[in-house]
């Protein structure tokens, strides 16, 4: 009935997972009490989980990237203090629970915090930097969000039934294949990635078409934000690789379900075929998060120096290029595979050619800043911390891309400390510069400046603290993933990466408290007209937050940095261009169907790790009549007539108007 | 042939390529604002298409690393059907033309016609399916099955995928009919049904590739 689940799935036996697991069951509980209690479901259901718009499903993406960043973040505090302890002892961390914490760490912050933080911000920016209304397939977007949500609900029920796999983030054969991993482990980790690897798809594929196919009048590709068009080169990337991710991870569902021999040990299976499919998805992936982590910079950058960004074509040529070279690198990742001394030559040269376009676009930001005005608000502080940071990244980088001197640092804590350097001093640095950046655009006022200062500083000290004593650790030879180890040597430099991380926790309470602390002094926050930093992209020429329908009449566009055209002929003229005519606009009508796709997603995707085959089949069942019901409707879209567009519009115009006059009295003064 | 009345709105754009007449401004162009609906929908479905291609061509990879990987059990020479891959072939050859005729009968917005070639197009799905199913039968009865050996699990893993696809297809084509036979030809049920046809052809095509490198180069090994 219930396939291979039963009572002793949950680990009766060890507290710490049960104890962590119950925790964050009745924090749900009583989320969903409070909710129901003070009678918010309405309000929820009605405009957030079946909601379409492209601004909520982004906030949604950015809320979810947060909570799970905090569960991969609660990961690596426990593997820092695992080792912390574990010299010549066995610390409080048995090995089999330690091989879930880090492939569950690995799992979470690059699927399920990284990929949602980076997609959340396509997702609210993207539509307003064009200067239209919506993605091209707003019920298909909030598809995508929720099925990335049923993939990190699936990772966390791992936590308390059954287990996570013990494998390593990438589940390399023969280690996860059913001989060696007999659990329901790597079961989770494919299922999990398998359902929300469709809905990362399904935003690429959104993605691509509305950058190429939906644009205001007038925004030529040359004319479009830098933001957009790292965006563009992400989804390309999302399209081109996650179909790999898709049929690897099948590939080795097909083992371990029904026998097939695609990377077992036996009957002619090539498990580095494993490792090349996957790690010809993996690499991509880096540039899938870096590329629109490189346009967020940019746009700061430009804004906060109040010039152009320099060398703007330079910029898209460099983008472009990293997004199509990313796909020839991918064997860096194992030159000890032993491919040959000219393979891994042709691919060491390759991946430095990344490092020439990337230098590039280092060059264009500092030369954006040269004689421009600079103001160092929290977003800048990002941006400056991210140059620093990720150069040492990527410099440290290109050394692990020389084959001779690979073979020394592979699997070592060196490598650790790389990709750690660049994705958080790149994506990281990214995600909390563009949540300062743009939140003032999706909720109206703006994050506390100086608890935003501490988390910078805070969170700067504690990478560096973190990550630069495992370099030097990786140096002196330690691999990584050790659960303890018995040698003297690496001990000192252990300790002080354990010491790094409670200054990064230190970090985490000032965000939460910055939050917080904003949250309440709202109103002194309030961002009145819309365009809080001074901004240059059409995302400031509208209201903050947003209508629903974003623009009233889309704007026309007529050259690079068009919302600062706009603002620089109003500043001259003391006038707002004249009223525009207003006409009803039809908006996309909400729809539960991605909300009730996941649903039945969860439950096969449950039924399938647990063998539950009625389940499985029932779960697909419904999915398909969803699908057929919601093909089914007559009414798509809802109408906003003219009058109500007006109203909102000339309340927007009453405020810039304010502005201007305000502006101009304090020139005069 | 006149062009068909209802597309009278593409009068000034007789490709279908998205001008509608806005006097020479392209849209989706960058000068023309958005894209029609139309055009959107296509494009995004070319998009899906072409990372579907991706997924197929991993598949392709697998089967040309293992194919030589046999274990010492049955090699593609030995189990191929060459008579049975040649009507699977035609069945879904000849199911992509009525697909092509029920494209056009939709053209001219004939209903009966439209339902009546892609009922055909059904069947010759089905039949297809149906002489892989026994083939796929036949070869695990002799214990060729895709636990045997790589080869046989890459050979089941890529054939079976593009069978799944065809399933998924008649699935949509069963809901495609009954909903033009409902709903008749609506905006949004027409850009369903390009997208369907372009789905059915991208089918054709796999198995093009599929009878090229797995069959013809596996039976001539």
């Amino acid at each position: 009935m219930f396939g291979k689940l039963t009572w002793n799935a949950i680990p009766w036996d060890q507290p710490i997972p049960l104890a962590a697991g119950m925790a964050v069951m009745l924090v749900l509980l009583g989320v969903v009490a409070w909710v129901v209690a003070k009678g918010h479901l309405p309000y929820l259901w009605r405009e957030w989980i079946t909601s379409v718009d492209h601004k909520r499903i982004g906030v949604m993406y950015v809320l979810l990237g947060l909570v799970m960043l905090l569960r991969g973040f609660i990961d690596a505090l426990m593997m820092r203090s695992q080792q912390a302890l574990a010299f010549q002892a066995p610390g409080y961390l048995p090995p089999e629970h330690y091989d879930q914490v880090f492939t569950a760490h690995g799992t979470i912050m690059i699927f399920f915090a990284a990929m949602p933080i980076i997609i959340g911000l396509m997702n609210f920016v993207v539509p307003l930097q064009l200067g239209v209304r919506d993605v091209a397939f707003p019920t298909l977007n909030s598809t995508s969000f929720w099925l990335t949500a049923t993939g990190a609900l699936l990772v966390n029920i791992s936590l308390v039934v059954g287990e996570f796999a013990r494998t390593g983030w990438i589940p390399y054969p023969p280690l996860s294949e059913l001989a060696y991993s007999p659990g329901v482990g790597v079961d989770y980790y494919l299922w999990s990635l398998l359902i929300s690897g469709v809905g990362t798809l399904m935003t690429g594929i959104n993605f691509a078409t509305t950058i190429l196919k939906i644009r205001a009048p007038g925004m030529r590709y040359t004319r479009m934000p830098m933001f957009t068009w790292t965006v563009l080169a992400s989804v390309l990337l999302i399209v081109a690789a996650f179909p790999v991710l898709t049929a690897t991870l099948a590939m080795l569902a097909l083992d371990r379900y029904l026998g097939f021999h695609f990377f077992t040990n036996a009957a002619g299976g090539n498990m580095m075929m494993f490792v090349n499919l996957i790690w010809a998805w993996g690499h991509p992936e880096v540039y899938i998060l870096v590329l629109p982590a490189f346009g967020v910079f940019s746009e700061i950058f430009s804004t906060f120096s109040g010039k152009p960004l320099f060398g703007y074509r330079s910029m898209v040529i460099a983008t472009m290029s990293i997004c199509l070279i990313s796909f020839t690198v991918w064997l860096h990742h194992f030159f000890t595979m032993g491919a040959g001394g000219d393979v891994n030559a042709v691919f060491g040269i390759a991946t430095s050619l990344i490092a020439v376009a990337t230098g590039v676009k280092v060059y264009n930001w500092i030369f954006t800043m040269y004689g421009g005005t600079i103001r160092f608000a929290t977003p800048m502080l990002w941006a400056l911390g991210f140059v620093v940071t990720f150069v040492i990244g990527g410099v440290t980088g290109v050394l692990v891309a020389v084959p001779p001197a690979d073979f020394q640092l592979h699997n070592s804590l060196f490598l650790v400390a790389h990709f750690h350097n660049v994705i958080i001093g790149a994506v990281l640095f990214a995600g909390f510069a563009g949540i300062t950046f743009w939140f003032p655009k999706a909720f109206g006022f703006r994050l506390h400046e100086g608890w935003g200062k501490a988390v910078f500083w805070v969170g700067l000290a504690g990478f560096y603290a973190v990550f630069m004593p495992l370099y030097v650790a990786g140096l002196l030879g330690m691999p990584r993933r050790l659960q303890h180890y018995d040698l003297a040597l690496w001990r000192p430099w252990v300790l002080a990466a354990g010491v790094g991380i409670v200054v990064m926790l230190a970090g985490a309470v000032c965000q939460v408290i910055q939050l917080v602390v904003s949250i309440r002094q709202r109103r002194e926050l309030r961002d009145e007209i819309g365009d809080p930093w001074d901004g240059r992209s059409l995302e400031w020429a509208t209201s903050s937050p947003p209508p629903a329908f974003n623009f009233a009449v889309l704007p026309q566009v007529r050259g690079a940095d068009p919302y600062w055209q706009i603002k620089r002929r109003a500043i001259e003229t003391q006038q707002l261009s004249g009223e525009p005519d207003y006409q009803a606009i039809a908006l996309p009508r909400n729809s539960p169907t991605g909300f009730i796709t996941a649903f039945f997603a969860t439950l096969a995707g449950f039924a399938l790790i647990w063998h539950i085959w009625w389940l499985m089949a029932a779960g697909l069942v419904a999915a398909y009549a969803v699908f057929v019901w919601f093909a089914w409707r007559d009414v798509d879209e809802k109408v906003v007539p003219a009058d109500e567009v007006a109203r909102i519009d000339r309340d927007a115009r009453r405020a810039r108007a304010r502005w201007l006059e305000r502006n101009a009295a304090g020139g005069k003064a | 042939m006149a062009a068909p009345a209802a597309d009278a709105a593409f009068a000034g754009d007789p490709y279908h390529v998205g001008l509608e007449g806005q006097s020479g401004i392209a849209t989706g162009h960058g000068e023309g604002g958005p894209a029609s609906e139309r055009v959107i929908v296509g494009y995004g479905f070319w998009l899906f298409l072409l990372s579907d291609i991706v997924m197929f061509s991993c598949f392709f990879a697998a089967y040309a690393v293992l194919q030589a990987a046999t274990a010492g059990g049955p090699t593609g020479r030995e189990l191929f059907n060459p008579g049975r891959v040649a009507a699977e072939t035609a069945c879904l050859l000849l199911s992509s033309f009525t697909c092509g005729m029920s494209a056009v009968a939709t053209q001219f917005r004939s209903r009966r016609w439209t339902q009546a070639s892609l009922f055909v197009t059904g069947l010759l799905g089905l039949a297809f399916l149906l002489l892989e199913a026994s083939d796929f039968r036949d070869m695990a009865a002799r214990g060729a099955g895709p636990d045997r050996s790589a080869f046989l699990s890459a050979f089941f893993a890529l054939v079976g995928c593009h069978g799944l696809h065809v399933s998924a297809g008649l699935l949509w084509l069963g809901t495609m009919m009954a909903q033009v036979f409902v709903k008749g030809f609506r905006t949004d049920i027409l850009h369903r049904l390009i997208c369907f046809n372009l789905f059915w052809h991208t089918l054709d095509i796999i198995w093009v590739a599929i009878f090229t490198v797995v069959f013809l180069l596996g039976l001539g090994a």
